[in-house]
């Protein structure tokens, strides 16, 4: 057996079994690179002020990328294809990159993933696609009899500059029989990351769909929110829905792929898994009372599927951050709050009745830094409570420890939010991503950062090791790509976002609202906890 | 069994002819042409055969010339192991941008390998075209040759375009660029009963347990192509006097060019089950024509049997009579399963691959009971009206599969490249029963809607 080039594994937990065949974790090796660690103690001396958009020239090595802290285009978009009812997305290009997509959302999800693609050939890549894409529409159309065909390209078909729209057009004109709509999003990975190609997707949903309803309604009922979390996990869905219902009001998640991505086990094969967010709600979010926009980057985008409904529907819209943590969850029940009051004093005027003082349900919780007051019903305000006496009991665990936060900007955003709430230190905020807002936007959102915090984006795996071992976390948070350098520093990760792959449970974990928060605190906490016990020579059982 | 969905199902009048029954007269398997446009097709593409085929190389930087994706989805993912560098583990990209997609990305390469180069310091880089290299028309060898004159080390362009074809064409891109370093090395120490193992990745320290086998006969393995493989060991392989190919689709080709060039025989064996890994040793001691030799065989192969055959038999009692479905990558997996769940007292009810050939597909006519579906290149809806219909409690494929399989309340066991458990060798045989057993027999399918169905209309045994 050869060693010649075996590193050992700086764990403090030297002996685990299985040492012999798990090769030391390293994934980069540390080449020291002068220049760079100048750069960095220099840019950690001078704290960036705050709220600027500071650049960070992040990678080592520009040229190439080693273990990519982004996936493409195409996946997110699918993803946001699956929370539409009985949709199917949709890949014009080659197979492999449907399959491999595939196989990467099986890999978190554990449920089927059909995705169709147009199987380029050869031919096809040189002659154009659109005899492919037509057949395939109509094979999937016959196979599947999906409600919905959500069409994204891949790099190929975008590089060869195929006109999917004429496509589209003529495959309707020669359909033999009723064909679905199509959506088209144009996914090129080359422009972007799977978060743009999620958001990408929910825009083109809204474009296509929103106030084409043909139906008159006469039901007086309160028009739902148009509510686009982003790309969180059907748990955060589920949650979502149950915040909304808890306030009154009701929303329309787009995507929604709270079942069709974490459904129950069947009695009979279905080609498309039930649940989503129906065409016709879609189609019905022009009338929604407000829109509520995830993400504090994505807020910084000049067209979303938010703006679209205010722009052109005039639907009132809000672009929050994503509810993480205390702070971004106030924000978000507020504004839920708020919309509930005014239909209380619409409420009032007309009836001459309030029903605010019939409301002997809610309860007034107090916000921090003279915030105000945020009206809650009694169940989640009791929630609110027991989770700050929660971070009551464990703030000394947490206190001053160090964190590596990487994954999407906007989930960065969020997680390095309840981070720095509890009083633990982001040492580096890390994204693949690269919207040229990242550093701006942590810095404006969260008080707590100052100096100690390097903020990277477009960052790949090898960057975010190379700064992390010099950094001496004590913990990491971000998804299960991230295993590979906890193991290497012998620290904790906190399996948060996309993929969890080496876990079950990626789809029931819960980030959003207190409820999320909670969870999070929990494992941050006992993952600290353990590891202390386990670093222990005592042992204790006790702690 | 009736099941309204699988009812619905219906199968694409292109690909009826994909589909035979064993002991069935028609005609032969249609094959051996691209996946329909539409179908969920649950193959690969060129670049994913020459990623899975020279990933083990362990001392390598294996670069992919492309947008993210290609590169992100392949990091880590699959179970291929060293006993040494780690290298190969991680993914490189040269992660095209728009601006290199429009001007070529040519420039962006050259530095990329440089910057790896120098960083890593690689025995040999490999350069994996994907689609849109392929595309804008870079001229990927023209950098390779660059740049291997510049570090003095083998760079070497993989022909890899996805758009090009399914796994086996980027397979024999692979072996192209593998062959690159064959014939380079110094081959004095080799000695008369040496040999070299092709096609098996060391998929969970699968080669580890094969090269054990052989080194217990005396036989010198001097490289393995390419599960833990080294670039200098496949520089010196052609010094070896017998090839061993696992895995018909991946290295034939490999292994045909070593015959040809330095006229190297070769063998084609599977280390899958009892059945095939005895053969694959008997084949080998009766090449060196040596009566001690195969002596010796003769008492390891008894002492591996015999080792497994309590634990097999108990297994074999509980499984008796139950079905499996099968569907994998390349067809000489499948004929090894095939014997290997008899061998467990299980029939095959369903047996695809996604790449098998005309041939391979008569061989499973033979040898598959008669009614056993066979088919070409399917895809989950047809996999699902199948199971349904044949009302399996096994399905053998790849994570792509396992939801199916799982969502109908079918056991399920991965035999893909991603695994971690070993099911090669005599010991593998026994892992691969132990995961079977595990998955077939657990109590959790009594509670899935469907096994429960079941049960509640089944005829109670014991009941008079
Ligand atoms: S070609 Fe583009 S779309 Fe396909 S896998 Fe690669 S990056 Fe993703
Ligand atoms: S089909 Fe092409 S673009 Fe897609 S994964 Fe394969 S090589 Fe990459």
């Amino acid at each position: 057996m050869k060693n010649d080039d075996c590193r050992t594994v700086r764990s403090r937990n030297p002996g685990t079994k299985g040492a012999h065949w798990h090769a030391p974790a390293t994934e980069v090796r540390l080449f020291p690179d002068i220049l760079h660690s100048a750069f960095f103690i220099l840019h950690q001396a001078a704290a960036p002020p705050e709220g600027s958009l500071l650049m960070i020239p992040a990678a080592e090595f520009p040229s190439a990328a080693t273990n990519a802290c982004k996936l493409c285009t195409p996946l997110g978009a699918c993803l946001a294809f699956k929370g539409v009812e009985g949709a199917i997305p949709f890949l014009h290009g080659s197979q492999g990159c449907a399959t491999y997509i595939r196989r990467y959302l099986i890999s978190h999800f554990r449920e089927p993933m059909d995705i169709a693609a147009s199987n380029f050939s050869e031919q096809s890549a040189v002659f154009g696609g659109g005899a492919n894409l037509k057949t395939g529409l109509a094979n999937v159309v016959r196979q599947y009899q999906p409600r919905l065909v959500g069409l994204a390209t891949t790099c190929l078909s975008e590089t060869i500059g195929e006109d999917v729209p004429l496509h589209l057009r003529e495959f309707a004109e020669t359909a033999a029989g009723p064909v679905p709509p199509v959506v088209h999003v144009s996914t090129a990975s080359y422009r972007g990351t799977h978060m743009d190609g999620f958001n990408d997707a929910v825009r083109a949903l809204v474009e296509a769909f929103a106030g084409t309803d043909t139906i008159v309604r006469s039901d007086e009922s309160l028009s739902p929110a148009a509510v686009f979390p982003g790309m969180v996990s059907p748990s955060d869905l589920r949650e979502l829905k149950r915040l909304g219902a808890s306030m009154g009001i009701p929303f329309t998640l787009l995507p929604d792929y709270s079942e069709t991505l974490d459904g129950p086990t069947w009695s009979d094969y279905e080609k498309l898994p039930a649940g989503g967010t129906s065409v016709s709600e879609i189609r019905r979010l022009s009338s929604a009372q407000m829109a509520i926009e995830f993400g504090r980057i994505l807020a910084g985008a000049e067209t979303t599927a938010g703006v679209v409904l205010e722009r052109r529907h005039q639907v009132p819209l809000h672009r929050l951050g994503l509810p993480i943590g205390l702070r971004e969850t106030d924000r978000f029940l507020q504004i839920l709050s708020r919309a509930r009051k005014d239909e209380c004093r619409a409420d009032v005027h007309s009836s001459g009745r309030s029903r605010c003082a019939e409301r002997p349900n809610t309860t007034l919780c107090i916000l921090p830094s003279g915030a105000g007051g945020l009206e809650l019903p009694s169940d989640l305000a009791l929630e609110r409570g027991r989770l700050i006496d929660s971070w009551v009991d464990g703030h000394k665990y947490v206190f001053g420890k160090r964190a590596v936060v990487f994954g999407e900007e906007d989930l960065a955003v969020g997680l390095t939010s309840l981070l720095a709430e509890i009083g633990i230190v982001p040492v580096l905020v890390a994204s693949g991503g690269k919207s040229g807002r990242f550093a701006g936007t942590l810095r404006a959102a969260i008080p707590e950062l100052d100096a100690r915090t390097a903020i990277r984006e477009s960052a790949d795996f090898s960057t975010i090791a190379h700064e992390a071992r010099q950094l001496r976390p004590d913990l990491l948070v971000g998804n299960s790509k991230g295993y590979g350098l906890a193991r290497e520093l012998g620290i904790p990760l906190i399996r948060c976002g996309f993929p969890v792959h080496d876990r079950i449970g990626g789809q029931r974990l819960l980030h959003l609202g207190y409820a999320g928060a909670q969870q999070l605190f929990d494992r941050i906490v006992n993952a600290l906890l353990e590891d202390k016990q386990t670093r222990s020579p005592v042992g204790y059982s006790y702690l | 069994m009736n099941s309204p969905a699988a009812a619905s199902i219906s199968i694409l009048p292109d690909r009826r002819d994909s589909i035979a029954r064993a002991g069935e007269a028609g005609n032969a398997v249609a094959c051996d042409r691209g996946s329909l446009a539409g179908s969920v097709t649950q193959r690969a593409c060129a670049f994913c055969g020459s990623r899975v085929v020279l990933y083990p190389i362990a001392d390598a930087l294996h670069l992919v010339h492309g947008p993210i994706g290609c590169a992100a989805y392949t990091w880590d993912i699959r179970g291929a192991q060293s006993s040494g560098p780690q290298l190969f583990r991680n993914s490189f990209s040269t992660d095209l941008q728009e601006m290199d997609v429009i001007y070529g990305g040519e420039k962006k390469l050259g530095r990329a390998l440089r910057e790896l180069i120098r960083r890593h310091q690689p025995k040999a880089a490999f350069v994996y075209s994907t689609c849109i290299v392929g595309l804008i028309g870079d001229d990927v060898s023209a950098v390779c040759r660059e740049l291997s004159a510049e570090f003095s080390i083998p760079v070497i362009p993989v022909a890899s375009e996805g758009f090009k074809g399914t796994k086996k064409d980027g397979y024999q891109a692979a072996c192209d660029a593998a062959y690159r370093l064959v014939g380079t090395g110094d081959t004095r120490d080799i000695s008369d009963r040496s040999i070299n193992l092709l096609g098996d990745f060391n998929i969970a320290g699968e080669s580890w347990i094969i090269r054990g086998y052989f080194e217990r006969l005396g036989i010198q393995v001097v490289a393995t192509l390419t599960g833990d493989g080294r670039v200098d060991d496949i520089r010196r392989c052609h010094g070896a006097k017998l090839n061993l190919v696992q895995c018909s689709g991946s290295m034939t080709s490999l292994a045909k060019r070593l015959e040809r060039d330095h006229g190297i025989p070769f063998q084609r064996v599977s280390f899958f089950g009892i059945e095939d890994m005895s053969a694959a040793l008997y084949g080998v001691a009766t090449f060196f024509e040596d009566p001690l030799l195969r002596e010796k065989t003769s008492e390891l192969v008894r002492e591996e049997i015999e080792r497994l055959m309590p634990e097999l038999r108990e297994i074999r009692t509980a499984l008796e009579g139950k079905k499996a479905a099968v569907y994998v990558g390349g067809a000489f997996k499948a004929f090894s399963l095939v014997r290997a769940l008899r061998t467990i007292g299980m029939r095959t009810a369903i047996v695809g691959t996604q790449t098998g050939d005309r041939d391979d597909y008569d061989q499973l006519r033979a040898m598959c009971e008669p009614g056993t579906l066979i088919v070409d290149d399917s895809n989950p809806l047809e996999l699902a009206k199948f199971c349904l219909e044949q009302d399996v409690d096994l399905f053998i494929g790849g994570v792509k599969e396992r939801p199916i399989a799982y969502k109908l309340g079918i056991g399920f066991c991965d035999h893909n490249h991603e695994r971690k458990e070993a099911l090669a060798g005599y010991v593998g045989m026994l892992n691969f029963a132990r995961e079977v057993y595990a998955s077939v027999m657990s109590p959790v399918w009594n509670y899935t809607p469907r096994r429960a169905l079941r049960l509640r209309t089944a005829p109670r045994e014991n009941e008079e």
